[in-house]
């Protein structure tokens, strides 16, 4: 399925049995700069949509990641502790922060597409 | 401040075209990163040369028969003594001994020629005019100012001007760039080895140009000055000194040179000079200390230090990430009996404890040319 987006430039996958995977997307990632840090959440710890879920830091500064929808973390890419540059690099792939099951799946109605995404960039 | 009222420097044109990330900083349009980015920026001055504009600082001329002792009314430094054309690192100290601003002061032979923070500039020009009054103050508005530093920062200088070479740490000299009649010196702001250069505004896009043609020299924004400086254990004013810190405390006694001291030859005459002897006599009760952080979560500035049973210690003034280190990198203030180097220390990161220990300063070695 393809991504949906938030306002807050996060990008959401829709996989099977109402799981999502997370990430921010490759305006964001711009936008931080240099990825030195990130704290991921605990898995199986629940989150409301809109919470912060988990703490980006570059060079500049700290900035956190809203939860995109409502939901518990099933898992989380623990391959960012080392590397975090993995985020700057390949936003959308390898540089992923967590799967999320989704506690309503409705919420991805809320989300925008692809066209509508790049329409608040501009 | 709103973006209209932000001044622009000489280079702004030049950022812009660079893709520079503009942002408002003491009341500038000042580029915070180029394309290439805070990491990119940092290591590439580390390994060859960064060009930086610090423009928005304030230059200003201080002439008058006895410029050098008046000014010495103002700072707990040897200005007297020190020798034509060279320059020397200085504080404006107050009543209570805090810290003012921080500048260079350097011997222009028949003057002095002053570099203050952009920041402070205009309550550091009233005040030099307030108190120097035999002297005629004066801000040089029509000046940019320049900074090479960096490892190839020598060598690309002496390309362009050629009587650089002989020049070391801390000597600085009217030069004449192709008939641009620039003064430099040989210090800067990242540890590294390198020259800051004042040039007439209208000079200064060329010149800038000109460096950036060089292949080793790539254009720095304030986000690397900022990491650069860090790692090299130098303060940021506003930061990790201000009004409230006093010499002793922020660790400086260094530039308060003997003479000055209570039993120098020129002992006090400045402000807050009985504070600061009080507690050069007896100690003060927090000392500027630098910080291992364990892990790779960066600890920033304002974050609380604790003794691991809870109480807090001091605080963190400065913390960011030392792209040379590969590590987080921290400065911050403590009670003196944490002052000693190895002490374990927690500092509150969102409600996280994060192990820092006390570290020897700078974090990076400094590699002045010291000839």
């Amino acid at each position: 399925m393809s991504l949906k987006y938030t306002a807050d430039h996060e990008w959401v996958k829709p996989e099977a049995d109402d799981i999502v995977l997370v990430g921010i997307t490759e305006h964001a990632q711009e936008m931080l700069g240099d990825i030195v840090f990130v704290e991921l959440p605990e898995i199986d710890s629940s989150f409301n949509q809109g919470d912060d879920i988990s703490v980006i830091e570059s060079v500049k500064a700290a900035s956190e990641l809203k939860a995109p929808v409502s939901g518990s973390i099933v898992a989380i890419n623990e391959a960012l502790a080392d590397e975090p540059a993995t985020v700057n690099d390949d936003p959308t792939g390898a540089g992923w922060f967590c799967r999320i099951r989704l506690s309503d799946p409705s919420e991805l109605d809320n989300l925008m597409d692809e066209a509508g995404y790049k329409a608040i960039l501009t | 401040m709103n973006e209209e009222q932000l001044l622009k420097t000489p280079l702004h044109d030049l950022h812009l075209e660079l893709g520079g990330k503009m942002v408002g900083f003491a009341g500038y349009h000042m580029p915070v990163q180029f394309p290439l980015g805070i990491m990119g920026e940092h290591k590439h001055t580390r390994s060859k040369a960064g060009l930086f504009d610090v423009s928005h600082m304030g230059q200003v001329t201080i002439h008058g028969a006895n410029a050098a002792l008046d000014f010495e009314s103002l700072v707990p430094v040897d200005i007297f003594d020190l020798k034509p054309l060279t320059q020397r690192y200085a504080l404006f100290t107050n009543d209570q001994g805090g810290i003012d601003d921080d500048l260079m002061v350097s011997n222009a032979g028949d003057h002095l020629f002053v570099v203050v923070n952009a920041a402070c500039k205009d309550r550091d020009l009233e005040h030099m005019r307030s108190n120097l009054s035999d002297c005629n103050v004066k801000m040089l508005e029509d000046r940019a100012l320049l900074a090479l530093q960096g490892p190839a920062a020598a060598s690309v200088m002496a390309r362009i001007a050629p009587e650089t070479s002989d020049m070391v740490f801390m000597d600085w000299r009217p030069l004449d760039i192709n008939g641009i009649r620039c003064f430099a010196g040989r210090a800067g702001y990242t540890g590294e080895d390198g020259f800051e250069i004042s040039i007439p505004a209208d000079a200064a896009d060329d010149f800038a140009r000109k460096l950036l043609a060089e292949d080793e020299v790539e254009m720095i924004g304030l986000g690397a000055r900022d990491s650069l400086r860090l790692e090299a254990g130098l303060c940021l004013y506003g930061h990790d000194l201000d009004s409230t810190t006093t010499p002793v405390e922020a660790n400086l006694l260094w530039s308060m040179q003997k003479v000055r001291r209570a039993d120098g030859e020129r002992a006090g005459g400045f402000p807050g000079a009985e504070v600061i002897f009080n507690q050069l006599a007896n100690g003060a009760s927090r000392k500027r200390v630098g910080f291992d952080v364990v892990g790779r979560a960066p600890v920033r500035e304002g974050a609380e230090l604790q003794d691991g049973k809870g109480n807090k210690v001091g605080q963190i003034t400065s913390g960011g990430f030392g792209p040379t280190l590969e590590a987080p990198v921290a400065m911050g203030y403590v009670s003196n009996e944490y002052s000693t180097i190895g002490t374990g220390l927690v500092a509150l990161v969102r409600n996280r404890e994060i192990k820092v220990n006390v570290a020897k300063m700078p974090m990076v070695e400094q590699r002045y040319h010291r000839g």
